[in-house]
C-alpha cells in the first residue's frame, strides 16, 4: 500500500463542494503543477465521487456497467473507507454522473427535465460550473476499470468521513479522535448517533482533511464478495437499458443501413413502407434508411418493405477473397517485430526438424444479448441522448458532430448495456439515433435494430493467421518463431476515433503472442497487417482473442512434439512465479496427470493478458459422436482479489464466451454481405452445452489485474487441445465446428 | 383495432395491429420493458413471458391470438416483493449484463410451477432456449436448484 499511498499524495488531492442540503465529495486531478491546486484558476478540476445530503449517501461511479460488476466493485472503495451499511449503498452512474463531463450541464442548462432533478443534482450541475471541468477521455474497456478507481475512489470516502466526523465534532464539542463512524452514522463518546445527512450541510464548510487510507487489515467490504448493486433490478426488470427509455410523445425507429458495409445507397422506393400503418418517416441516411414508426414492431416491418439498391463494398465478396488478402500481408513489409529473444534464424537452421504450422481464425461478432440502439431528443439548440455506451466522451462528440451541434450542447446518459465486450466503445449506433432525432426536432426517439442488423453491421473481431514455427530438443524450446497476419484493430478504430491512424508499430496487434512470460531458446514474433476494409474493432480481449489460441496451440504442438506432457511443459518454460502459480493451480484442480480416460479429452492453457496470468483446463467427452464440454476448471492471478464473487463471474463468463467462439463462431462473407443473419446462424453454448466450472482466485500481490477480458483468450486453445486429446486430430482453423459437432 | 387483453392482472385495450407480437405490445404499448426484445426468432428467450403460466416466446404469440391471463417479470414479483425464484436469482448472483435474465427468470419460474422438484436434465431442458451471452449459466444452475429446494421445504 506505500506506493500506492506515495502515488495518490502527488497525483491527487482532496477536494468538497457544496450542494443544496449537503456536499460533494471527490479527488481533485492536477493537470499542471500549481501554488494552490484546490482553486479553479490553477487548473484543477473536481471529479466527485461522492454526495451526501438529508436522503442518504449516494455513490456516483465514473465507469459504465455493461455486466462486469464495476458498480459494484468501485461502490465498495467507497463504502470502505465511508464506513457505510452496504444496503444503503446507492450507486450512480446515469444522468447525475454525466453531470461531471458534460459542459452543458455544467452551466446549469439541463432544463428537460428539472423534476426529475433533486436538488443537490440541480445544485450539483451549478457548482461544477463554477470550479470548471475538463473534459477527460473516459472509457469503460481494457479491463482497467477498477486499477483507475483503487485509490481514487477509496480517498473521497475516506476525505467524506473525515468532513463529516469534524462536523460532528464542532456540534458535540468533542474531539474528533473521540468518534466513530458505522453504518452511515458517526457516533459519539457518549453513544450519541448522527446521520451523515444530517451532518452534510456542516460538512461542506469544513475544509477536506489530508487522511490516511486504511490497510487491507482493516477492510470490511473490499476483498469479500459483496451482493451487487445491480442485482435486484436486473431480478425484477426493472433494470434500464436504453431500449427500455420511454418518454412522452416518444415514436420508435429502426434502420437498414447498406448490408455491403462502407458501401453507398444509390437509391430507395419509400412508398411501399409509407403506406404501412403506424409508419410516420421514412429518412434518408445516405447509406441507409430509418423507419420512425408508432411502434418498433411496425418500423421494423415497414423497413423490410423499403426497397433499396446498394452500392458495393470497398473490400473482397466473400470470406475465401478475404483471407487471400490476409495471407498476402506476409509478404507485405513486416510491421513489427515486438520480441526477438535469442537467434532464431539460427536455432531453425541448426534444427533437424522444424515443426511448421499455419492457423486461421474467422471474423466474431460481439453478439451482446441487447442489440445496438439508443434514443435521443434533439430540440434544436440541444441534443439528449440515452446510450448504452463504453465511452461516453467520444459518443458524445460524434454525434454532436453528426448533428451540427457544439459538444457541450449534448447531453448523453449511460442506461445500464445488455452486455458490450467492445462493441460499445464504437458510436455508430448513438450517431444513427441523433440523426434520426435530428430530423424530427421536439420529438422523442428510440432507435433499435433488429438482431438482423445488429449482425450484419459489426465491428468484427478481425480473421487472422498465424504461421508457426518452431523447433525442441531435449524437452525445450529451442526456437519460437510467430508471424500473425491480420486487418488492425488499433488502426481503424483511432482513423474511426480521431481520424488519424498512428504509423508505426501496432502492439495490439501481437498482444498475447509478443508479450506472454514463457522463456525459450529463441523466441521471435512479427506482426503484418493486412489491407482489408472490413470494419473491425474491440472484441472482448481484443489482440489476444486470436494470439492467444495461436500462442497456446502451438506450445501444445511443441509440447507433443516433445514428448512432453503439456502442462509440465508449460511449467518448464514459465519462471513468472503469477503464470506458474496458475498452472499449478489449475492441475491440482483437475487432478491433471497427463491421463485421460477413452471417450475424455482434456487440454491446458495458459495466457497473460490485461496483467493476468490465466490458466484453464477444459475437458471434453465424446457423446455419440458429438463434442461436450463437461468441465473446466480456472485459476486466475489477479494480483489483489476486490471482489472474489464478481471476479468469479468474470472467470466463467470470459470462459464461456470464449468456448462459444472456439466451438461454433464465425461471421462469413458472401457478396460483400454478412452471411450470418440471427442466433439460429450463430449460436453460443446454452445451458445445455456449458460445462461445469470451479474457479481459484490468486493473489500474488505483485500487481492489480483486469479480470472483464483475460478469461477468454486460453479458453479457445484450451478447448482445441483437448479436442487434440480426445481424437488425435489438431485442428489449427477455428471454429472447431466446422470439423466437428458440439453439445450446443 | 383494438384488442383486450390480461396482463398481470390487469385489462388493457390496445389499438395496434392483430398480427403485432406480444412483445412489441408489451414493451412499446404498454411499457412493461421487463420483457427483452433479443431476436424475433424464438432463438434467444429473452422475451419469455406466461401464458396462464406456460412459458411462451411473445416474439412469437401475435397479439389477436394472445388467449390467456399474460404475466411478465413486473408481475412476477416486485423489487419490493420479489417472487421467491427472483429471490435466488439475487442470492445466487446470477445476473451480469442482465438483459436475458428476465427471460430466464421466466422460464424457471414456469419449470418450478409445473415441476417443483426438477433433475438436473429437466433444468438444462426447460432453460435451453435461454441464451445468456455473459456466461451465467453456472449460477443458473444454483438458482433454480436452491428455489427448488426450498419450495420443498415449504
Amino acid at each position: 500500500m506505500g506506493r500506492a499511498a506515495r502515488i495518490a499524495r502527488r497525483t491527487f488531492l482532496i477536494g468538497s463542494a457544496a450542494v443544496a442540503g449537503g456536499v460533494a465529495f471527490g479527488v481533485w486531478h492536477l493537470h499542471r503543477p500549481a501554488p494552490n491546486p484546490l482553486t479553479a484558476e490553477a487548473g484543477a478540476s473536481l471529479n466527485p465521487f461522492v454526495i451526501v445530503d438529508q436522503s442518504g449517501t449516494t455513490i456516483i461511479t465514473p465507469r459504465a456497467e455493461m455486466g462486469q460488476g464495476i458498480h459494484t466493485t468501485l461502490a465498495a472503495l467507497v463504502a470502505e473507507e465511508l464506513d457505510l451499511a452496504w444496503e444503503d449503498v446507492r450507486v450512480l452512474h446515469g444522468p447525475p454522473a454525466q453531470a461531471y463531463y458534460n459542459s452543458a450541464l455544467l452551466r446549469g442548462e439541463w432544463r428537460y427535465h428539472p423534476e426529475g432533478l433533486s436538488g443537490w443534482q440541480s445544485a450539483l450541475a451549478d457548482t461544477l460550473g463554477r470550479v470548471g471541468k475538463v473534459m477527460q477521455l473516459q472509457v469503460t474497456g481494457g479491463s482497467t476499470s477498477t486499477l483507475d478507481g483503487f485509490v481514487r475512489l477509496r480517498m473521497a470516502g475516506a476525505a467524506a468521513r473525515e468532513a463529516l466526523k469534524a462536523a460532528a465534532a464542532e456540534r458535540l464539542g468533542v474531539p474528533v479522535a473521540e468518534l466513530a463512524t458505522q453504518d452511515g452514522n458517526v457516533i459519539g463518546p457518549d453513544g450519541t448517533v448522527i446521520a451523515y445527512g444530517e451532518l452534510a450541510e456542516a460538512a461542506a464548510r469544513v475544509d477536506p482533511p489530508a487522511v490516511t487510507l486504511r490497510s487491507p487489515e482493516e477492510w470490511r467490504f473490499l476483498g469479500r464478495s459483496m451482493p451487487r448493486v445491480d442485482m435486484l433490478a436486473k431480478a425484477t426488470g426493472t433494470a434500464e437499458y436504453a431500449l427500455d427509455v420511454r418518454l412522452p410523445g416518444m415514436r420508435f425507429a429502426t434502420v437498414r443501413m447498406n448490408p455491403h458495409l462502407g458501401g453507398e445507397m444509390t437509391g430507395f422506393d419509400p412508398e411501399p413502407a409509407l403506406a404501412m400503418p403506424g409508419v410516420e418517416r421514412v429518412i434518408d441516411l445516405g447509406t441507409g434508411i430509418a423507419v420512425v414508426a408508432r411502434t418498433t414492431w411496425e418500423a421494423m416491418q415497414a423497413a423490410e418493405a423499403v426497397s433499396v439498391e446498394w452500392g458495393p463494398a470497398p473490400y473482397p465478396d466473400t470470406t475465401e477473397d478475404m483471407f487471400d488478402s490476409i495471407a498476402a500481408a506476409f509478404d507485405t513489409r513486416r510491421n513489427s517485430r515486438r520480441r526477438n529473444d535469442g537467434d532464431a534464424d539460427a536455432a531453425l537452421a541448426d534444427a533437424g526438424t522444424v515443426i511448421e504450422a499455419e492457423y486461421r481464425v474467422p471474423f466474431l461478432h460481439h453478439a451482446t444479448m441487447e442489440p445496438m440502439g439508443a434514443a435521443a431528443l434533439f430540440t434544436g439548440a440541444r441534443l439528449e441522448l440515452w446510450s448504452g455506451n463504453q465511452a461516453p466522451v467520444l459518443h458524445a462528440e460524434k454525434a454532436a458532430e453528426a448533428v451540427g451541434l457544439d459538444p457541450d450542447r449534448i447531453v448523453l446518459h449511460t442506461p445500464m448495456m445488455g452486455g458490450g465486450f467492445g462493441r460499445r466503445a464504437e458510436t455508430d449506433f448513438t450517431v444513427l439515433a441523433a440523426r434520426i432525432a435530428a430530423e424530427m426536432p421536439g420529438t422523442p426517439i428510440l432507435l433499435t435494430w433488429s438482431r438482423e442488423e445488429d449482425f450484419s453491421h459489426g465491428f468484427f473481431r478481425p480473421a487472422a493467421i498465424a504461421r508457426m514455427r518452431g523447433t525442441v530438443a531435449e524437452g525445450r524450446v529451442t526456437a519460437f518463431d510467430a508471424k500473425v497476419a491480420a486487418p488492425s484493430v488499433t488502426r481503424q478504430a483511432m482513423q474511426r476515433m480521431s481520424g488519424f491512424a498512428p504509423p508505426g508499430p501496432d502492439q495490439g496487434h501481437v498482444e498475447g503472442l509478443a508479450d506472454q512470460p514463457y522463456r525459450f531458446g529463441a523466441y521471435r514474433v512479427e506482426g503484418y497487417l493486412a489491407d482489408l476494409a472490413v470494419p473491425v474493432g474491440f472484441w472482448r480481449a481484443v489482440g489476444n482473442s486470436f494470439n492467444g489460441f495461436f500462442h497456446e496451440s502451438f506450445v501444445d504442438e511443441l509440447a507433443h512434439a516433445a514428448g512432453a506432457d503439456p502442462l509440465a511443459f508449460r511449467l518448464a518454460h514459465l519462471d513468472d512465479p503469477a503464470a506458474r502459480g496458475v498452472l499449478e493451480a489449475v492441475a491440482e484442480m483437475s487432478g491433471w496427470d497427463g491421463e485421460t480416460e477413452a471417450g475424455t479429452g482434456r487440454g491446458v492453457a495458459m495466457t497473460r493478458s490485461f496483467g493476468t496470468p490465466v490458466a484453464q483446463v477444459v475437458e471434453v467427452i465424446d457423446d455419440e459422436g458429438w463434442i461436450r464440454i463437461s468441465r473446466a476448471w480456472v485459476a486466475c492471478d489477479v494480483g489483489l482479489a476486490l471482489d472474489p464473487g464478481i471476479i468469479r463471474q468474470q472467470m466463467e463468463g470470459g470462459l464461456i464466451y470464449g468456448l462459444s467462439a472456439a466451438a461454433m463462431e464465425e461471421i462469413t462473407f458472401a457478396g460483400g454481405r454478412v452471411e450470418q443473419k440471427n442466433f439460429p446462424d450463430h449460436d453460443a453454448l446454452r445451458i445445455t452445452g456449458a460445462p461445469e466450472i470451479a474457479v481459484r482466485i490468486l493473489e500474488s500481490g505483485q500487481h492489480m489485474g483486469g479480470v472483464g477480458e483475460p478469461a477468454t483468450p486460453p479458453a479457445m486453445p484450451a478447448l482445441a487441445n483437448a479436442v487434440f486429446d480426445l481424437t488425435g486430430e489438431r485442428i489449427r482453423e477455428l471454429p472447431l465446428s466446422r470439423r466437428l459437432r458440439f453439445v450446443a | 383495432m383494438a384488442f383486450t387483453l390480461r396482463v398481470n392482472g390487469q385489462t388493457h385495450t390496445v389499438d395496434l395491429p392483430g398480427d403485432m407480437p406480444l412483445l412489441w405490445v408489451l414493451r412499446d404499448g404498454l411499457n412493461l420493458t421487463g420483457t427483452k426484445y433479443g431476436c424475433g426468432v424464438a432463438a434467444c428467450g429473452a422475451c419469455t413471458v406466461h401464458v396462464d403460466g406456460a412459458p411462451v416466446q411473445s416474439c412469437q404469440l401475435a397479439l389477436a391470438d394472445v388467449d390467456g391471463e399474460v404475466t411478465t417479470i413486473e408481475g412476477l414479483g416486485t423489487p419490493e416483493a420479489p417472487a421467491p425464484i427472483q429471490q435466488a436469482w439475487i442470492e445466487h448472483q446470477v445476473a451480469q449484463c442482465g438483459y436475458c435474465q428476465s427471460g430466464q427468470i421466466m422460464a424457471a419460474a414456469a419449470l418450478l410451477a409445473e415441476t417443483p422438484a426438477p433433475s438436473d436434465a429437466e433444468i438444462e431442458a426447460a432453460m435451453a432456449l435461454n441464451l445468456c451471452r455473459c456466461g451465467t449459466y453456472s449460477a443458473i444452475r444454483a438458482a433454480i436448484r436452491a428455489a427448488a429446494a426450498r419450495l420443498q421445504e415449504a
